[in-house]
């Protein structure tokens, strides 16, 4: 789950980190209250869970609390890259002397962590890696040893910050651990004229996985605002909603992730991701399909199932089940192969529901459930 | 042969006296595995009844090893233990850890991993399905009912599309399919699979399963260009998946300009490596080269 940069603001500030004073709102009239507050004088930030806000007109200077109402209003409301502006974050500006660029990311290939760090901060560090390669320092951080004041100054050294930065480093290491982050990023990291170091922008990553242990984040579910997501998610299915008209369920996350691009193979759109795991029993094959036909696009369904861990004679007892509680609207094609497949099959095909065809390929299948959404 | 699980394969299961390790436990052992042990320090010196079969449950994997040799352990114990369970392993020096458990804190598995890299513990997963040599040994939850064992290797992410390809190459036969998982961080990679089916006078040809997400495909690729002989097929899942929403698997998610399917399948067919378009199409893929 991403965090806004208020919410990254705020770890930042428990973890000793100092960040610029702020305060967010919805309303550009409390917008010119919290200016005064602050001095007169703000930075008004969109505050959206994407990149290249500034260049989009999000993130805007404010010269005292009447400006600050008039730029607030301008922001709220606005789209950047589909992500609507519903919170602004209003800051004191920082008197800046230099900007840096630190991060702790997660390196995939080599099953750790990596200090980024450049003294060339406020950029695009893609920009800055991609043309002055040797201006990004890249430190391998042991999670053994984790980050102390020795490799905070080795980090710091390599990428040419100054000693001062040291704490900092340190402390964002504590960030990413304590709160189980799989990305902190400070961009930029500033040094002030009156010699503070202060991190003005910032991006936090948290893993999902650890939301067991991290009760802070408890309410703050990813599921956005689409009402078919909550839906499913108040039933625990995994489930993500997209823009076409096949409606898509299977079991493991590769197999529909491959239905849905052999799907889009045929022609068609897929209207949805639903995995419904290896298990498959009737009640969340119900739930599944409940889910997946009351969204108002779906023309056709398409149950995609390999019997594995779960044969398919207990798949179609599923379907089969689930269809005396689910009242199918729109022509379902299923497709189960695998373990006791003939036995599936005839399942089906006892209860003979008119909506109900079967393939026994995925192929077939796929490319005869995008005909039947396709054809007026 | 096969990689890393043959028939003389002992295997420990810490976590056997749960739902999951029950179950799947039951189904190795009905498959022919070499089950020895159960650890649970709470139900030490107890014996669990698999129909037939009586296996001891002892109170540590360093304890299950002295007492039956046992060279592998699978992991089905929940996610907040599952640093400790694999720390212990590979303290106790065991050679394989086949972690199946979904939902391990990402920190956890980078420091489990890191620990188990210094023992000399080669580790598999988390959250995969663990791998089989048919007619040998299974270690996880892959059905060992689906196919036969033959001399194509595979390697994949995913579980369920790795059943699908062992069941369509059902006739073929596999030497060992190898589930890495589709965790941000793995212990396993595509390329330390391929490096041992090459090596591996058992395997003739080699499918490669990935998906989106990171650049695990794209060094393969980099891998097969420059140290594999054995023929090479390939597939990849994810290429209507929109960019930042991640899907189902924790690691499958395309960032920005990155992790993209169209850019792993390009990198694969630049090796030399033939890409299906479904799996189906891969499997015909597979026919193909072997006939040829």
């Amino acid at each position: 789950m991403d965090l806004y940069e208020h919410q990254a603001r705020e770890l930042f500030a428990d973890h000793g980190i100092v960040v610029p004073r702020a305060e967010i709102t919805s309303s550009p009239k409390q917008a010119r209250e919290i200016a005064r507050r602050l001095g007169g004088r703000v930075v008004v930030k969109a505050q959206v869970k994407t990149g290249g806000r500034g260049k989009a007109g999000g993130v805007k200077l404010a010269a005292d609390p009447a400006a600050a109402e008039i730029t607030a209003r301008q922001i709220l409301g606005m789209d950047i890259k589909g992500h609507v502006v519903e919170t602004v974050m209003l800051a004191r500006p920082v008197d800046i002397e230099s900007e840096f660029y630190v991060s702790y990311v997660l390196d995939r290939a080599a099953g750790t962590f990596l200090a980024i760090a450049s003294a060339e901060g406020g950029m695009e560090i893609e920009e800055v890696a991609a043309t002055r390669p040797e201006a990004v320092a890249r430190v391998p951080v042991d999670p053994a040893e984790g980050v102390t004041p020795a490799v905070a100054a080795r980090i710091a050294d390599a990428a040419g910050l100054p000693a001062r930065t040291v704490d900092v480093l340190v402390r964002l290491w504590d960030v990413l651990v304590r709160e189980d982050a799989l990305l902190v990023e400070v961009n930029p990291l500033v040094s002030t004229r009156d010699g503070q170091i202060v991190a003005l922008d910032g991006k936090v990553t948290l893993d999902d996985n650890a939301r067991f242990r991290q009760a802070r984040w408890g309410d703050e579910a990813e599921a956005g605002h689409d009402p078919l997501e909550a839906a499913a998610a108040a039933k625990g299915l995994n489930y993500v909603k997209l823009d076409g008209e096949v409606g898509i369920i299977g079991n493991g996350a590769g197999l529909v992730m491959s239905t849905l691009d052999v799907v889009a193979g045929c022609g068609a759109r897929p209207a949805n991701f639903l995995d419904i795991g290896g298990g498959a029993s009737a009640q969340v094959m119900a739930d599944g399909l409940s889910v997946v036909l009351s969204d108002p696009a779906v023309r056709s369904v398409f149950v995609n199932v390999f019997g594995g861990i779960t044969a398919c004679d207990a798949v179609a007892d599923g379907i089969v089940r689930a269809l005396d509680t689910v009242r199918l609207t729109k022509p379902l094609v299923v497709r189960l192969d695998g373990n006791n497949a003939q036995r599936g099959r005839a399942l089906l095909d006892e209860r003979a529901h008119p909506l109900v065809e079967q393939v026994t390929t995925m192929d077939g299948a796929a490319s005869r459930a995008a005909h039947l959404a396709t054809t007026p | 042969m096969a990689i890393h699980l043959t028939k003389e394969s002992k295997i420990l299961v810490q976590g056997m006296t749960g739902g999951e390790g029950m179950k799947h436990t039951r189904r190795m052992l009905a498959a022919g595995t070499n089950v020895v042990g159960g650890v649970n320090p709470r139900k030490a010196g107890r014996t669990v009844d698999f129909d037939d079969r009586q296996v001891p449950v002892f109170g540590s994997v360093a304890e299950g090893m002295d007492a039956t040799g046992a060279d592998v352990t699978v992991v089905f114990v929940p996610p907040a233990f599952t640093k400790a369970a694999v720390t212990e392993a590979a303290d106790a020096g065991i050679g394989l850890a086949v972690v199946i458990t979904e939902g391990v804190p990402v920190h956890d598995s980078v420091a489990f991993l890191a620990h188990a890299r210094r023992r000399g513990t080669r580790v598999i997963g988390p959250n995969c399905p663990g791998l089989i040599s048919p007619g040998q040994s299974g270690a996880g939850i892959i059905p060992a009912d689906i196919t036969k064992p033959g001399r194509i290797g595979l390697v994949s992410k995913s579980g369920t599309l790795t059943y699908q390809l062992m069941y369509e190459l059902r006739d073929i036969g596999f030497s060992t399919c190898v589930g890495i998982g589709g965790d941000p961080v793995v212990g396993t990679t595509h390329i330390d699979c391929l490096a041992a089916f090459q090596d591996d006078p058992d395997t003739d040809l080699i499918v490669l399963i990935g998906e989106i997400g990171g650049d695990a495909e794209e060094r393969a690729a980099a891998y097969i260009r420059d140290h594999v002989t054995k023929p090479v097929v390939g597939y990849i899942a994810g290429f209507t998946a929109p960019e930042g929403r991640t899907m189902g698997h924790a690691g499958a998610i395309v960032s920005g300009s990155s992790g993209t399917a169209r850019a792993k399948q390009q990198a694969l067919e630049a090796a030399g490596v033939r890409v299906g378009r479904t799996p189906t199409e891969t499997a015909r893929e597979v026919l193909a080269v072997l006939d040829a």
